[in-house]
């Protein structure tokens, strides 16, 4: 009730804070189930989600590779699915950082300008935005496991989120937090880097997996899903490694395992 | 030639190189977090730095112009080598008049851009190396792996093995007993030289002044002990003033091996004058440019702003793995990734910018700000102009537009997607893929698509 409280009271006008929910590509075809816990998470804490369906892909996995005019081709979709969002919250680092470091220079020069350096300066991560924009971090969520925390490239040093997802997770109950030694080196995901290099992306992901290993954990997190699906994949494949969750799965749990 | 692809591979599978290049970055990156973490106003040095550094590269003629006069004003020569070609040939003409039959050198990694050991050695030169670990790539015939700690790739077995060879003998492998083998060797060599070659890290637009940092002392023999000394100093390394040396020698230090200063900071000021006990008796500065002019006035002009450091090589993850070689020229790591296309032919070298997870570890450390990983986004894009983008990934991409640019299309395809995916789907994984994603089950599970979609869930649940 007081979560939910401090939304509607951070919000604009008075009403309930408004936000668009940007799911990113990856979840919207591979991890819906973490989009669902963004909005489950996002409505219990008081704010009015909506989910503009023209939207499709920041355009990182073209920019990234050097591919700047179908990044731009695709980045334009989501400057018309947001044109009128008040925020835009998006369950990803790397996506968030895409929009806010590179839609400026991506769209420099052209029509949408304009519309990129605004849609630049309204777009979080989530674990950012109910820290910083809701000011909250007691979600009420419940889950007995030993955690440890990735915290991937693009959200600490591309977006300087550090506390916030600790934060969300201190708060959690019945769960034991510990540190990742060499928490913020890479995982060697890199999006076309894995499949262009990807022995040594791989041997990167490897040398994580053992970091984690390492804790004991039960459960290996992150704010970024490509980075955990890169992880993911290498446990499966090797058949020993924690479990691999988004952080909003944790963070929308209520008791017992999510 | 190899690909970059197959030289990672190749370093990849050699355990006794990761375990090396792995301890060495992860001791120096550690050195740095401590050397900067005891400063309290690091951020601040770092912005000094990276205004002085961009200050002199956009006025680069005019201290160039400066140095060059006052150097020529304390007696010594001065040469702007525009080519690699240049400076070798420069090089050898002075060594000729001289009659020079030995040369010692203190690490130059100019000196293995115009690969000039190769070109004194077919002129009959001798050219020794005498910094303990550039002695030790030299002796194997290879060259620096890395910035400052050339050897790093090796461990104590494999340098016994190739000073062993020198001896004569079989020497033990501890680091005393090498050591003491090398400064012997070395000592003689030194006496014997009639040239001294070094590089240079900074020259002192103000006063003239070559300054040359090393821990090992070799540096200031080689500046003094040889009849000729010749400086070897790659074009962005002017400094303004004597007060920006000491901004720039404190971010160095620290970045590159934790020290608040290097062990020798060496500061020549032209040839020996009279009256003089040491120092050479003729003086040349190399100034080479070698392909950095043409960075100039482009977005990647940044990339002159490098001091050498080595710190944006012992954090990146993918130099950790594979080390300096790896990467097929002189110069590893992201500023390696970033420099070689540029100084050499982004048609043949662009490859090496997609040698990067573009994490930004290195931006982060670089002490005078480089924006390293977004560099290696602009090399990418300028490779993908120049048609050398793989045709796998065009092609992928071209698909990938036309699907992601209108919502309505990627629902359908999506769907389209879901059912095809059908027959290669075991236990709500894909047994299958096309190129290029093949290359990631190669290694990894990949899920399957989600039978539902987010949007196909909100279509459903919330009506769109």
């Amino acid at each position: 009730m007081f979560t939910r409280f401090a939304a509607r009271r951070s919000g604009k006008g008075g009403g309930a804070v408004r936000v668009s929910l940007f799911i990113t590509c990856l979840l919207d075809a591979f991890y819906p189930q973490v989009g669902r816990a963004a909005v489950e998470l996002l409505e219990r804490l008081g704010v009015q989600v909506d989910f503009p369906m023209a939207q499709t892909c920041c355009g990182q996995p073209a920019f990234n590779s050097g591919f700047h005019d179908e990044a731009r081709a695709v980045a334009t979709t989501l400057l018309d699915a947001f044109a009128n969002s008040e925020y835009v919250v998006a369950p990803s680092g790397s996506c968030v950082a895409m929009i806010r470091h590179y839609f400026p220079r991506l769209f420099a020069g052209t029509p949408r300008a304009a519309d990129a350096q605004a849609l630049a300066q309204r777009t979080y991560e989530l674990c950012e935005f109910i820290v910083e924009r809701l000011n909250t971090t007691d979600l009420g969520a419940e889950f007995p496991a030993r955690v440890t925390y990735h915290p991937s490239c693009h959200a600490t040093r591309g977006l300087g989120i550090k506390e916030a997802p600790l934060k969300l997770l201190r708060a959690v109950r019945g769960l034991e937090l510990v540190d990742l030694p060499y928490a913020e080196d890479c995982c060697g995901f890199g999006g076309t880097f894995a499949v262009k290099f990807a022995d040594l992306s791989a041997a990167m992901g490897v040398r994580k997996v053992e970091n984690a290993l390492s804790t004991g954990a039960d459960v290996l997190t992150g704010l970024d899903m490509s980075c955990l699906m890169h992880l993911q994949g290498l446990i499966g494949r090797q058949g020993r490694g924690p479990r691999v969750l988004h952080v909003v799965e944790i963070l929308n749990s209520r008791g017992g395992a999510a | 030639m190899e690909t970059m692809v197959q030289r990672v591979q190749r370093a990849l599978q050699d355990a006794a190189l990761g375990r090396a290049v792995w301890r060495t970055t992860d001791g120096m990156r550690s050195n740095r977090r401590r050397a900067v973490d005891a400063v309290d106003d690091w951020e601040a040095k770092r912005e000094r730095a990276r205004q002085i550094r961009a200050h002199t590269i956009a006025h680069l003629d005019y201290y160039l112009a400066q140095l060059a006069q006052r150097v020529r004003a304390l007696g010594g020569h001065v040469y702007f080598a525009e080519t690699a070609g240049d400076a070798v040939q420069y090089v050898l003409e002075v060594a000729r008049r001289h009659r020079v039959r030995t040369v010692v050198k203190s690490k130059s990694m100019v000196s293995e851009e115009i690969e000039l050991n190769a070109h004194l050695a077919a002129h009959g030169i001798t050219a020794v190396e005498t910094d303990l670990g550039e002695y030790i790539v030299q002796l194997a015939g290879e060259r620096p792996s890395h910035l400052i700690a050339p050897a790093m790739h090796k461990d104590r077995q494999q340098i016994a093995a190739l000073f062993s060879q020198v001896a004569g003998e079989p020497l033990p492998t501890d680091a005393a007993t090498l050591n003491g083998f090398a400064r012997r060797t070395l000592r003689r060599t030194f006496l014997e030289a009639d040239m001294g070659i070094t590089g240079c890290n900074f020259a002192v637009a103000e006063t003239g002044t070559l300054v040359l940092v090393t821990n090992e002392g070799n540096g200031r023999m080689v500046t003094t002990l040889p009849r000729v000394q010749v400086t070897l100093m790659g074009m962005e390394r002017v400094v303004p003033t004597l007060d920006d040396l000491d901004a720039l020698l404190d971010v160095l230090a620290r970045s590159a091996t934790g020290q608040k200063m290097s062990s020798y900071t060496t500061l020549t000021h032209g040839p020996r004058r009279p009256g003089e006990p040491d120092g050479p008796e003729e003086l040349h500065l190399v100034i080479v440019d070698n392909g950095r002019s043409q960075m100039l006035g482009t977005e990647f002009q940044e990339a002159l702003h490098c001091i050498r450091c080595s710190a944006c090589q012992n954090v990146c993850p993918v130099f950790q793995h594979v080390g300096g070689h790896a990467y097929g020229w002189v110069y590893g790591g992201p500023i390696g990734a970033v420099i070689t296309p540029l100084l050499r032919d982004i048609r043949q070298w662009g490859e090496l910018a997609d040698a990067s997870s573009l994490c930004g570890a290195c931006t982060a450390v670089c002490p005078v700000k480089i924006p390293l990983h977004d560099l290696l986004i602009g090399l990418r894009r300028e490779s993908e102009r120049h048609g050398q983008a793989p045709r796998r990934f065009r092609q992928a991409f071209g698909v990938w537009r036309r699907l992601m640019s209108d919502a309505r299309r990627w629902e359908r395809g999506l769907k389209l997607l879901q059912i095809m995916q059908r027959p290669f789907v075991h236990g709500g994984r894909l047994r299958w893929a096309p190129p290029p994603i093949d290359q990631w089950l190669a290694h990894r599970e990949l899920p399957a698509l989600a039978p539902q979609s987010f949007r196909q869930w909100w279509r459903a649940e919330r009506g769109g």
